[in-house]
């Protein structure tokens, strides 16, 4: 809470409401990572709007999720530039490792596969969003260490 | 040519830290800018610098503050566009990562050119580590008195935030940004009223891209007439390139604009020629809004003279022949990279990034997609190239922003440069079926099928 009253002070008298995407984010974060109707009503409550303008939100950025996912959820760019340097065999590689298609969770609820586009890492690819991090230069046997790592809990996530 | 304004400092170990910053020279501009100019002084001399807006359309950037209404006497604001979500360009990052207080000393001496009391940094939310750097340089500069209240003593004051997105490439559009920041749907606004006269809260702000901002500190510290020495005519100063795809040495450059796109290719100091020896076949200057050019349209232009990294050399033959120095993502394609595939894979990017708010750019990247997609999954007709030169061409200049422009420019220029490659994907199905993702016969190679 203290960080949600923190982005509040950042925005003027009477306009709450632009800690909007700030506040969805911590409360996210605090939250397994995705954001259920009760804690969109509550975000409305704090930032004093309808529920209605916190749902328009949620449901239009990426970011924000409204339905679990894995607790390490591997969002691969398979925008241009990293495709050519072989990002969506990475995507592949990575769903068949894992037994899942892309967009799928396992069923432990460990790991998800998501395709992304453009994260700006573009000169580093292939690469992954991972959490807060990024992982760049990606190649078969790093991507094994990273799942490996994220089995043993080795890996922070913000 | 290796003249360095923005990474002069960059690579002094600890310069991310505010007591290196500082030691260095930082901030002093902050000091010169507040105590001994008036802001319509640092205005004119952003405007003799020349410095064109570095975010992708190139304004010019004192025209651009010059516009801000002062007179209404309404709050206003700065905005530092962070956003950087063209596919191709990752400067803006580089420099927030490693050098934050150039930005924020930008932001600080931008701020009171604007006579702004309340600014932010916008920044794409997946960059959260940049978002803490930022937070961390921002709080050093108010515990050491440049942001806050009475700043050096001279009455002016100024809060600065760092404010996330949450995914979205619409919210680089300036208008899009401010409704985001107002805690909306990132939907651009129609212009006319401009944000300079109303832009976030309905008052006065100046959006400017993080490369822009970062400029101002070394303009105040050494004059606008010394900036527009630098670079070639009207492309004064330097350049962040973001370099990838098939090249030795991808990365970020700055460039002294004028050289040439040879040097800049090929040298051992910048991207050091082609990966695998594999020859050269098609580059997008600019991100991929920017039209991509063919292997013979690159290093020169269609008069035969040096292509040159200016934003005039880049625009040499408009679309035809030439492209454009967007927001300085370079892109480089050898022969194994598919056109086809390519132009698909932007449209996908622009099909899922379109906000939906006008139908030409909502349902022609949607159809401009699954044309592709089939074109390039062996499922292609004769008539669909046709048909996507017709929608692209119905999109460009019917929409409420530019993202709908930026939709229509690659397919077109796809098309128009290496239809080609379209024809071969529709007449010979079975030889791209099934294969993966990358080319199996160079063009070259198969050129003589469609002459049958
Ligand atoms: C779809 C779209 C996306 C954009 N994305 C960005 C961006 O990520 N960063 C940026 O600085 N400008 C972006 N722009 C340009 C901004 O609208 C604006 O022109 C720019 O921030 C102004 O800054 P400048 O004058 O310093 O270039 C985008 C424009 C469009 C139409
Ligand atoms: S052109 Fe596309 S992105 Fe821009 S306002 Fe229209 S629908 Fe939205
Ligand atoms: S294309 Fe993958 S990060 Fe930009």
């Amino acid at each position: 809470m203290a960080r949600i009253n923190e982005f509040i002070s950042h925005y003027p008298e009477g306009k709450k409401k632009s800690a909007m995407l700030p506040v969805l984010h911590a409360v996210q974060d605090a939250h397994d990572n995705w954001l259920s109707v009760p804690l969109m009503n509550k975000v409305a409550e704090i930032l004093e709007v309808h529920p209605i303008e916190v749902y328009e939100v949620v449901t239009f950025y990426t970011m924000f999720n409204q339905h679990p996912r894995g607790k390490y959820t591997f969002e691969f760019c398979r925008t241009s530039c990293c495709s050519i340097r072989g990002g969506e065999d990475m995507l592949d590689y990575a769903c068949n490792k894992l037994g899942i298609k892309e967009g799928e969770t396992t069923e432990d609820g460990m790991f998800s596969v998501v395709g992304t586009e453009c994260l700006g890492a573009c000169g580093y690819g292939p690469m992954l969003q991972l959490g807060d991090f990024y992982h760049e230069h990606l190649t078969e046997e790093k991507f094994d260490a990273l799942v490996e790592d994220c089995k043993q809990g080795k890996i922070k996530l913000d | 040519m290796a003249r360095k304004i923005l990474f002069e400092n960059i690579d002094i170990p600890g310069i991310k830290d505010y007591e290196v910053y500082r030691k260095n020279g930082g901030y002093r501009a902050v000091e010169k800018a507040i105590k001994t100019m008036t802001p319509d002084e640092i205005v004119e001399q952003v405007k003799t610098s020349g410095l064109r807006g570095r975010g992708g359309a190139g304004f010019p950037m004192g025209l651009k503050w010059s516009f801000i209404d002062k007179k209404s006497g309404k709050p206003r604001h700065l905005v530092v566009n962070a956003d950087e979500s063209e596919p191709g360009t990752f400067k803006d990052r580089f420099l927030m990562e490693y050098i934050p207080h150039l930005l924020i000393e930008g932001a600080i001496i931008s701020s009171f050119a604007l006579e702004a009391n309340l600014s932010y940094i916008y920044i794409r939310g997946e960059y959260m580590w940049v978002f803490k750097i930022l937070e961390k340089a921002i709080k050093e500069a108010y515990a050491n008195g440049w942001l806050g209240k009475n700043i050096l003593g001279t009455g002016y004051n100024l809060d600065l935030y760092v404010h996330c997105g949450a995914g979205a490439y619409i919210c680089g559009e300036e208008t899009a940004l401010i409704e985001s920041l107002e805690g909306k749907r990132g939907n651009p606004r129609i212009k006319p009223p401009f944000p300079a006269v109303s832009g976030l809260w309905a008052e006065p702000t100046v959006v400017n891209n993080v490369e822009s901002i970062s400029a101002v500190s070394w303009i105040v510290n050494n004059s606008g007439e010394e900036y527009a020495k630098i670079g070639l005519g009207k492309s004064t100063g330097t350049k962040l390139i973001s370099a990838s795809g098939h090249i030795k040495n991808p990365g970020v450059y700055e460039i002294e604009m004028g050289m040439t796109v040879d040097e800049f290719m090929n040298s051992d100091q910048y991207l050091g020629g082609m990966i695998d020896d594999r020859p050269l076949k098609a580059f997008i200057p600019g991100g991929s809004s920017v039209p991509i050019l063919p292997a013979n349209y690159i290093f020169k232009t269609a008069n035969g003279e040096d292509r040159l990294m200016t934003y005039e050399s880049l625009a040499d033959g408009g679309f035809t022949t030439g492209s454009s120095m967007g927001s300085g993502g370079f892109i480089v394609y050898n022969d194994s990279a598919c056109v086809v595939r390519n132009t698909w894979n932007f449209s996908r990017f622009y099909h899922h990034e379109s906000c939906g708010q006008c139908s030409p750019c909502r349902e022609g990247t949607g159809w401009m997609e699954k044309i592709l997609e089939r074109i390039e999954n062996g499922h292609g007709r004769q008539e669909d190239i046709d048909l996507l030169w017709d929608i692209q061409s119905k999109i460009e200049g019917n929409t409420i922003c530019p993202l709908g422009d930026a939709a229509a420019w690659p397919v077109a220029a796809a098309i128009r440069h290496f239809r080609e490659e379209f024809e071969y994907h529709v007449r010979f199905p079975e030889k791209i079926k099934n294969r993966n993702h990358f080319v199996n016969e160079p063009m070259e190679k198969v050129r003589h099928l469609l002459s049958l």
